[in-house]
């Protein structure tokens, strides 16, 4: 066997040696402690949450090379990928949520109307209770710690399982948060299937999933047994349409590129999954890519630091079986090299690969990039839109009117124009997708907001009492009740303070 | 059946046809629907108070105040302010983005279904309606069957009203709305029980379907009465307005049980029994003033409810029933045992259990220990009790001194947490309700970072790092050379 298949053997049996079984009573317990210690009130102040987000930014300052490791191990990234994309968002992440926390948790004033005059009203911003965030394998320290913020902040007691496809990530996560974070809100549970379905069987308050949909579906139906409400961070096949008048090699397909092969090697939930653009422009399209490719991986990107790995034998079996589809594999125009024992692809361009197969249906997520051409730009509304919403849809052009259309007609969770991905880091815009692509948004306050419940409250004085408002019923008090509903001020006025 | 199953797939198929070609999406048609829904209700005004009233036996102007009057209201509302609603929302990106731009979009989810309750049959099938127009969605409604008239009113008329390749109306029971969940929606809008909600959400599981969910659950007010013994008189009435003058009780923000300390229990009912003759005369039953309960079911609930005998021992007004007229008497009970079924379950009808406590600062304790209810109510003046009401309690809303009154100021968002519901609407909620709110980045293609690219190196790296801080100065200093 391969090296790298000993050393994940040895880390599996290692993990279950030391590794208590987690069952159901366990799950239940660890719910039931958690509920307790919310009630008790140990998350709800300001200082509480400031001390648990400095620690945080405690473990992005101290232990960035234990998780660049950590990130080599389980996925190959290299280093600028898990220090940019994982450990520095994550700063500022944190950042961000401590420099604007007073600002979040404040009470948001709210308008009220004649009909409820003379009120006062407010929306209150509170905690949701015991939140179960499940993360994913891609990015595992951002779509773990990311989340944790969010719930942190908004005041919860939070438990995290992160994936187990990427186990030396899970374990160090598991470390780092016992060792910094207060034990008494914040838990780790590590494991697979068992263990997660064992969380599932449990009441929380909220549920926070980031992966694939299948699961998704599952993760949903199991809140639905306890009305928990759940965001979903899914997929899908994110395309990428391709104008002829934009600034082709220099700026869009290096962008490309650095979307696609930059972000995990393809395996990410934005990633620029599919190209659209016409007949005539392709081979322009393609020409680029190459050399851009080959400026960035060098000629022999088998051998090249530059890319993650593809995560397992599982993902690289399923990426292979797309490549050697019949109708697929004669249309690889770039790249198609394979090495399974070192979980490498390289990077892979095909040309008019047939819609129905299989590289066409599901989401890639992996280093393969199939162009689909078009007689005519304005086809690709006819392909994206019957097909899934994905989580993301990209455009480069510089028309104004082909940019309006896309941007009011392609439904996705977020659309970018002109570049592709960067869109994850902006903690301004949600980031959420929409359909088969995932419900709720998060990243900045709309992290903190999806961990909150609004409560509306309102404030009533005791001035003044309409008796339309009370039985007995009468068609003069209904004659009142319409001159109310049709807002005539005077009118309105009078009955509202019993001068009518 | 299959004749439903076929109307319901032409019907979906003919929604996801017009969605696609646009025409929901033009803010001009979104009016049109609106002004279109005002019209109906001013046209059949008295048709409607007609079907409430075989429904539910609602007074014309109960009919009018909760239903009518409050649909049009929202509709106008949401005219007057759809233009100001649709308007995409800017975004600031970090300086090391310039030039690029960030927005946020609202748009339609597509195709959108609203299962509406019986107690309030006109509005709460309209009023999500107008959110999902407003917001341009293709919307099916399937009205409650427990409310017949009401349902077949709407079925009938709302096609004459508005677009109906784009708004329909089913008509059905459970067995219909299993039909109507097997499909893929965009948006599932649903009031009703917690029970059937968990139903809903499930069905919306398998295909992805975001929910909202508007429950109930046992609204508690609390009466600190120390703090407004001035305003007691007001207070009762109000507290009463809220039990028995809207739909008999039957309504989700109905106030449920009230908790009081222990010496002021009987000054209370005291009150609450002439506030109660005001309200409906010496023979509520034929006040004409009094909801009735919807169904023989339902007041079959109620006298179970009743019936038990140690609730029947805590009743101190009240109590009668008539089976056939299907009415329930106001009724009055002191201290009926907190394990009863009637303390367990939502009400949901004309039955008030006053619960004594030693000191009025226990009612949190008891409030927590009950699922999160859709409203608290609680009346006093004591700031320090409403601090503790707001921070250590979790409801859908909490009103002080007064009640259901949140549900018509349209500036709150209207919606439950917990048990009684996910999601929420009215005024601008309503718009986002039914809203995906896409997020929208536009580059620039003129100008392009060098260290985004591969091949990596320490120089990239640094000002990456450099970069993500937003440490522009040192970023400068970098790329002049100046730092390493």
């Amino acid at each position: 066997m391969s090296k790298l298949e000993e050393a994940f053997i040895s880390v599996i049996v290692d993990r279950s040696a030391m590794a208590k079984i987690f069952q159901m009573a366990d799950a239940s317990n660890l719910v039931t402690e958690l509920r307790r210690n919310f009630d008790a009130g140990v998350t709800r102040g300001y200082e509480w949450r400031v001390t648990q987000l400095k620690k945080l930014l405690v473990i992005c300052d101290k232990h960035e090379p234990e998780i660049v490791s950590a990130l080599h191990d389980d996925l190959g990234k290299p280093e600028l990928e898990s220090s940019v994309y994982e450990v520095a968002l994550l700063r500022n992440s944190i950042k961000l949520a401590l420099k604007q926390l007073k600002d979040w948790m404040a009470p948001h004033k709210a308008k009220t109307s004649l009909t409820t005059f003379p009120a006062s009203a407010k929306i209150v911003s509170e905690p949701l209770g015991v939140v179960l965030v499940i993360s994913a394998w891609n990015f595992p320290f951002m779509l773990s710690i990311d989340p944790v913020i969010g719930a942190i902040s908004a005041g919860n007691v939070v438990v995290l399982k992160p994936s187990e496809l990427a186990p030396a990530s899970s374990s160090l996560l598991a470390k780092l948060l016992k060792q910094y974070l207060d034990p008494s809100a914040v838990r780790v549970v590590e494991g697979a299937v068992t263990e997660t379905t064992l969380l599932l069987e449990q009441k929380w308050d909220k549920i926070f999933y980031t992966g694939n949909s299948r699961i998704g579906r599952i993760i949903m139906t199991a809140a639905a047994k306890h009305l928990t409400p759940v965001s979903l961070e899914l997929g899908g096949k994110s395309p990428v349409v391709i104008d002829s008048d934009t600034n082709l090699k220099v700026i869009t397909v290096r962008r490309i590129i650095s979307g696609k092969w930059g972000c995990n090697n393809g395996q990410a939930c934005i990633s620029p999954d599919y190209i659209l653009t016409t007949k005539e422009y392709a081979p322009k399209v393609i020409d680029a890519l190459k050399k851009e490719l080959e400026a960035f991986y060098g000629n022999n990107p088998m051998g090249s630091k530059d890319t993650s790995r593809i995560v397992n034998l599982n993902h690289f079996d399923r990426l292979s079986k797309m490549l050697e589809e019949k109708e697929v594999s004669n249309k690889i125009v770039y790249g198609g090299q394979k090495n399974r024992e070192n979980l490498k692809i390289s990077p892979t361009v095909l040309l008019d690969v047939p819609l129905d197969s299989l590289i066409m249906s599901e989401e890639i997520f992996g280093p393969l990039l199939p162009i689909v051409t078009l007689n005519n730009l304005e086809e690709c509304f006819g392909v994206i839109n019957s097909r899934p919403k994905p989580l993301a849809a990209y455009l480069f052009t510089k028309n104004h009117k082909l940019k309006k259309k896309f941007t009011k007609t392609v439904s996705a969770g977020g659309i970018v124009v002109n570049d592709t991905a960067v869109h994850f880091t902006l903690p301004t815009l949600p980031f959420g997708g929409v359909g088969e692509s995932g419900i709720g948004s998060y990243h900045g306050k709309f992290s903190f907001d999806a961990f909150s419940h609004k409560k509306s409250v309102l404030f009533k004085s005791f001035l003044g009492d309409s008796a339309i408002r009370y039985p007995p019923y009468s068609r003069r008090k209904l004659g009142l009740l319409k001159t109310l509903v049709n807002s005539n001020l005077v009118d309105t006025f009078k009955v509202l303070l019993g001068l009518s | 059946m299959e004749a439903m199953k076929e109307t319901v797939d032409q019907s979906l198929r003919e929604m996801r046809e017009t969605f696609a070609s646009g025409r929901t999406r033009s803010v001009k048609w979104r009016k049109t629907q609106l002004e279109a829904i005002i019209e109906m209700v001013k046209d059949n005004e008295d048709k409607m108070c007609e079907v409430l009233f075989q429904d539910l036996g609602k007074h014309s102007t109960e009919a009018f105040r909760d239903e009518l009057g409050f649909v049009m209201r929202s509709a106008t509302t949401a005219l007057s302010s759809l233009d100001k609603w649709v308007v995409p929302r800017k975004s600031n990106l970090p300086l090391l983005f310039y030039p690029a731009t960030g927005k946020v979009i609202s748009e339609p989810y597509g195709t959108v279904l609203v299962l509406s309750s019986w107690n309030f049959p006109i509005s709460l099938s309209l009023d999500p309606m107008i959110g999902a127009i407003s917001a341009g969605n293709t919307v099916l409604l399937k009205a409650s069957e427990l409310s017949p008239n009401a349902s077949a009113f709407l079925a009938k008329t709302i096609p004459s009203y508005l677009d109906t390749k784009a708004i329909k109306v089913i008509e059905g029971g459970p067995d219909v709305a299993t039909i109507l969940l097997q499909h893929q929606w965009d948006k599932i809008f649903f009031t009703g029980s917690p029970r059937i909600g968990k139903i809903i959400m499930a069905a919306a599981a398998e295909h992805l379907t975001p929910v909202t969910l508007e429950l109930g659950g046992k609204c508690p007010t609390i009466i600190d009465h120390h703090s407004v013994s001035k305003d007691m008189k007001s207070i009762v009435k109000r507290i009463s307005g809220g039990k028995w003058g809207s739909c008999s009780g039957q309504a989700c923000i109905s106030v449920d049980y009230v908790l009081v300390e222990q010496s002021f229990a009987s000054s209370l009912i005291e009150m609450l029994k002439p506030v109660i003759k005001s309200f409906f005369g010496e023979n509520p039953k034929e006040s004409g003033c009094l909801a009735r309960i919807v169904t023989k079911k339902h007041f079959q609930r109620l006298s179970r409810l009743l019936n038990d005998p140690r609730v029947q021992a805590s009743i101190v007004y009240g109590g009668s029933m008539d089976e056939e007229k299907l009415y329930v008497e106001p009724t009055i009970l002191l201290n009926p045992p907190l394990d009863s079924e009637i303390m367990n379950e939502e009400i949901f009808g004309p039955i008030l259990p006053i619960i004594t406590l030693r000191d009025i600062q226990e009612s949190i304790g008891f409030i927590k220990s009950k699922p999160k209810p859709l409203a608290i109510y609680a009346f006093t003046k004591d700031d320090k009790l409403k601090t503790r009401i707001l921070s250590e309690t979790s409801s859908g809303s909490v009103t002080f001194n007064d009640v259901m009154i949140q549900y018509m100021c349209d500036a709150l968002p209207f919606g439950g947490v917990g048990e009684s519901g996910t999601g929420r609407y009215h005024g601008k909620y309503s718009f986002e309700c039914f809203s995906h709110e896409k997020a929208i980045m536009e580059g620039s293609l003129a100008m392009d970072l060098e260290a985004r690219y591969p091949p990596w190196n320490t120089f990239k790296l640094t000002f990456i790092r450099l970069a993500f801080r937003e440490a522009y100065f040192k970023l400068v200093l970098l790329m002049l050379g100046l730092k390493k």
